[in-house]
């Protein structure tokens, strides 16, 4: 069976048998076609591939190869004297992303959790109102509450401060995680909650007991979505950030962008890694959560 | 019916319990309606001040609008968006629909292969900006490569030419997000009913005409909302101007999001910026009313 | 034990909307088996949900034992729910999910352990007891959630369309389990079905509803025989009863009603009900009620005049034979014997007793009921062919 049929993808015995004389034509035709969409999507596989491929290549070469090879040469000596400087030179900031990420993250993811249960388990006059406004939220463009929140951030002697950055992540990130828990308490049969609410169970022990513990998978998108989101920021970073609080993804920028000195290449490739390495990480642990989020997320608005 | 009613009275911790879902989303409440719709009105308010480094609230109307209409630097980075949005919505749909038709074909390492289409949506902009950019590299880049393999007389120096660095940062924004839209569409395909594919192969359809004209125009919603995020993404997109080009040369790459972060914290011009930000805004209810619009009515049909 | 009594219950969700519930008043006995009954939207969860506390009334009392819980809240009520989903606690295993609102009440856990080991027994659940919900069958689900139930030994047991999830074998299996447990228990229980039979197996009362109100409120026979209205006719009973309309003639006092059977063959196969002696009807739109049983093959030892009608559609369904007649325009559903058989587009002679059938408002739907004199006037009833 190669024949390449839409309704064959889950079940292979609804097609009728092919004319014996038209059969193998069709075969040779159809494993032909085959072929030429199995070698597109290798060719785009190397495509998406090829700048992860330079950016290691690069990151593990001397200056001198760089300047003498090209993107895809293999470097004639293997060096991480790349990864050593770019590590001197954003370590430390790597270090500040995750003090901000993660309490902003579980901070969030909390809160999140909480306004989705209430949102779709206790809804009141207002409710419904409260979650359109908040929605809204996903799709804000940033830009038009900088100003307000760097004077709010200043008036409260955050500016500059890692906690006036996880307040700013836990902040603009409350649309997303709220909407993930809602919309899957929302389709958790409300008589759960009737049910506990008969056997005695108040607000929180019905949250702890019964509705936290089914919560694993939405738990895992939000953490995972909230990670991506919150350090691989930029905007919030170099706004509300400077100088030692910066979180990693400026101080690449920095790195990156700075014109004194010659440029080193294999520096930035390395920096750009150890940048992009904690979310990738968690990608290909995670895919199946991180996916969900960026559709649930997306579409679901 | 004659039994005399005893009248019980809800304890305080009964009182307490129902006012405790109110009391867990207030928080939450206050900082939408301040964080949210308060800055905005707020940032509404500092785009007819002529406030620069540090707010004023020396109202002068509409004149902040004014400079920008005048700005030459607005312009080219409104028509900038224009361009870039335009063309990475299309080629990010195209080859993402591409991608997911491909794969829907019973494909052997299927999740392996969707993997890597969306490996660098979990790259942040920056990243990515860095990347294309050393890729892109006039001299020791692709341009360098392509010479490298045989091709003699290739040139590629589009990132410090004005009239192209605009498709380089859309080259870069596909290939981050042109996986996404792959990941939509085929979720979008796998949610078909396959017994109208089984009708349609009855009535005798090619699997290219099924697809074109069956399965692909019913993923009408699925289209609507890659749009919708995508010209969101483009909309905001500010780190990848930063990191790739920092809106150069001159000022030939800028978007609004990177004109609002210039004109605001580094040129103080607050009140300039604050009336990009607005602007901004509006670009973005622009898509969004009608998109939750129809959101909604479809959600009355059903 | 417990008794149970509405008084004047008033549910309205905002000002601009209809009520959902309206001056709901029932009373039940200790131990009773009330049904609440009623086409999807008519208010029998909403109200189901008033007793349990889930849902807040806007007027009236509930009371329990005599007692006004209408503001207390859920816990308090010491009240026990079946929901339509079940609603088992899908992360806890069986065990945990009945022991659930025992720990909630804070038991001892050695009482705890009993009282499930009861419960367990008597559902015959013992083998279940370590499984998570997601690896029972729906029966086995069924059985939990009433587990869950009983383990509380509560005053009053609410049931929300507990077998409406079960396929129809089972649901009839589960019905007279729920009844047997019911004779053995002596719990009172609130049932909320739209299923007339069970309304009929399970019931010690039956309240029928529509659209926020009570049509009627009796025992199932008091329902089935003397429905108070056309809706209430209609809703209970399988098959339906027939309802033709009629117009009333007034002669020599008394009041007839004109059935024809075929449109094709005029004054072949009328005829005239006695309807009473009413006089002021004359002329009024009537409609007429039968049940399906109540009409039958002409006998001629019975002292009812035949009507004879057309074949139209012949359903045996084993126990019964179910043959459809025009009469008046309208097809009348007639249950016979099995071993009936009529051939369609053949003729039957039928008959039915004019002392038994319903007459209701052709408008509003409301039961007509003749005096007494005139039921006693009209002990023979008669048939006359036009």
């Amino acid at each position: 069976m190669t024949s390449v049929s839409v309704a064959q993808r889950r079940s292979s015995d609804v097609l009728l048998p092919p004319g014996e004389g038209g059969a193998k034509r069709r075969m040779r035709a159809v494993s032909l076609s085959r072929l030429a969409i199995h070698a597109t999507l290798i060719l785009a596989c190397a495509v998406y591939l090829v700048p992860l491929l330079v950016m290691l290549l690069t990151s593990f070469k001397t200056p001198d190869d760089i300047r003498s090879g090209n993107l895809l040469s293999i470097p004639d000596v293997f060096t991480v004297i790349g990864w050593v400087k770019a590590w001197d030179g954003v370590g430390g900031y790597f270090w500040n992303s995750v003090k901000i990420t993660i309490p902003a993250v579980l901070i969030s993811t909390l809160l999140g959790a909480l306004n989705g249960y209430v949102l779709a388990m206790w809804r009141f006059r207002g409710s419904q109102l409260f979650f359109g406004l908040l929605l809204f939220g996903c799709f804000l463009p940033f830009q038009v509450i900088l100003l307000p929140a760097s004077f709010t951030l200043g008036q409260l002697g955050l500016a500059n401060t890692t906690e006036g950055l996880v307040l700013v992540h836990v902040v603009y990130g409350l649309a997303f995680t709220t909407l993930f828990f809602r919309n899957f308490y929302v389709s958790i049969p409300e008589a759960l909650v009737r049910a506990a609410r008969l056997d005695g169970a108040g607000f929180f022990t019905i949250f702890g007991r019964i509705l936290l513990p089914m919560s694993v998978p939405i738990i895992m998108v939000s953490l995972i979505w909230q990670f991506t989101q919150i350090w691989n920021d930029f905007l919030f970073g170099v706004v509300f950030a400077s100088g030692d609080t910066q979180p990693i993804t400026v101080a690449l920028n920095n790195l990156v962008n700075t014109s004194t000195g010659a440029k080193e290449y294999n520096v930035d490739m390395a920096a750009a890694m150890i940048a992009g390495l904690p979310t990738l990480l968690v990608y290909i642990l995670a895919g199946k959560y991180f996916l969900r989020g960026l559709t649930a997320g997306a579409v679901k608005g | 019916m004659s039994s005399t009613a005893v009248i019980t009275k809800a304890s305080p911790l009964d009182v307490l319990q129902r006012w405790l879902p109110k009391l867990v989303l207030a928080p939450s409440m206050v900082i939408v309606l301040v964080g949210f719709y308060g800055y905005i009105g707020w940032t509404f308010l500092l785009s007819f001040t002529n406030s620069r480094f540090m707010p004023s609230y020396n109202f002068v109307g509409l004149q902040q609008y004014a400079r920008l209409w005048d700005n030459d630097r607005w312009w080219v980075a409104s028509q900038n968006l224009l361009l870039f949005g335009g063309l990475f919505i299309a080629i990010s749909l195209v080859i993402g629909v591409f991608l997911a038709v491909l794969l829907d074909q019973r494909i052997r390492r299927e999740g392996f292969i969707r993997t890597i289409f969306l490996y660098p949506m979990a790259l942040s902009m920056i990243v990515t900006g860095t990347a294309w950019k050393w890729l892109l590299n006039p001299g020791l880049g692709l341009d360098k490569l392509l010479r490298d393999w045989g091709w003699e007389g290739f040139r590629f120096d589009w990132l410090v030419d004005p009239d192209r660095v605009v498709y380089c940062l859309v080259m870069a924004a596909v290939w981050q997000s042109s996986g996404f839209v792959m990941a939509l569409f085929l979720a979008g395909l796998r949610s078909v009913d396959q017994s109208i594919i089984r009708a349609a192969q009855v009535d005798g359809a090619s699997l290219p005409s099924i697809y074109l004209r069956i399965v692909l125009p019913s993923l009408g919603p699925v289209f609507f909302s890659a749009l919708m995020i995508l010209a969101h993404i483009a909309i905001k997109s500010f780190d990848l101007v930063a990191s790739m080009t920092a809106g150069g040369p001159g000022y030939a790459s800028d978007l609004p999001a990177m004109f609002m972060y210039a004109h605001t914290f580094t040129r103080g011009q607050m009140g300039l910026g604050a009336a990009s930000a607005m602007l901004m805004l509006g670009a973005v209810l622009a898509i969004l009313v009608p998109y939750l619009y129809s959101e909604l009515r479809g959600k009355r049909h059903d | 034990m417990a008794t149970l009594e509405l008084r004047n219950v008033n549910k309205s969700y905002g000002s601009g909307l209809a009520d959902t519930l309206k001056n709901i008043e029932l009373a039940i006995d200790a131990g009773e088996f009330l049904i609440l009954v009623g086409p999807s939207g008519c208010g029998k969860s909403t109200l189901m949900n008033c007793i349990a506390g889930l849902e807040s009334i806007s007027g009236g009392a509930i009371l329990i034992d005599g007692a006004d819980i209408s503001g207390m809240s859920p816990k308090d009520r010491d009240i026990a729910m079946v929901f339509q989903s079940y609603a088992l606690y899908p992360t806890m295993t069986v065990k945990d999910n009945i022991a659930f609102g025992l720990k909630m009440r804070k038991l001892p856990p050695a009482e705890i352990e009993a009282e499930v080991a009861r419960v367990a027994k008597l559902l015959q659940i013992e083998h279940l007891l370590g499984r998570k919900p997601g690896q029972l069958s729906g029966g086995q689900q069924q059985r939990v959630a009433m587990g869950r139930a009983l383990a509380r030994r509560p005053k009053i047991y609410l049931f929300d369309e507990p077998l409406s999830n079960l396929d129809a074998k089972l649901r009839v299996e589960m019905r007279t389990e729920i009844k047997l447990m019911h004779q053995r228990l002596k719990t009172t229980t609130v049932y909320v079905t739209h299923d007339q039979i069970e309304a009929m197996t399970l019931g010690d009362k039956v309240a029928v509803m529509k659209d926020g109100i009570i049509q009627q409120f009796g025992t199932p026979q008091e329902i089935y025989n003397d429905p108070a209205n056309q809706f209430v006719a209609s809703f209970i009973g399988s098959p339906p009863m027939n309802f033709i309309p009629l117009r009333v003639q007034v002669r020599d006092g008394q009041c007839f009603g004109r059935l024809d059977s075929a449109a094709g063959a005029p004054g072949q196969a009328c005829c005239e009900l006695p309807l009473g002696a009413a006089a002021e009807l004359e002329g009024r739109e009537l409609i007429l009620g039968v049940r399906p049983e109540q009409i039958q093959l002409a006998a001629a030892a019975a002292a009812l005049p035949s009507l004879r009608a057309e074949v139209e559609v012949v359903e045996p369904t084993g126990p019964d034979t179910l043959v459809f007649v025009s009469l008046n325009q309208t097809k009348v559903c007639c249950r016979l014997a099995p071993d009936a058989t009529p051939q369609v587009g053949s003729s039957l002679d039928l008959q039915f007793d004019p002392a038994r059938v319903l007459l209701f408002d052709a408008s509003s739907g409301e039961r007509l009921r003749p005096g007494k004199r005139q039921a006693t006037d009209n002990k023979v009833a008669q048939f006359k062919l036009g």
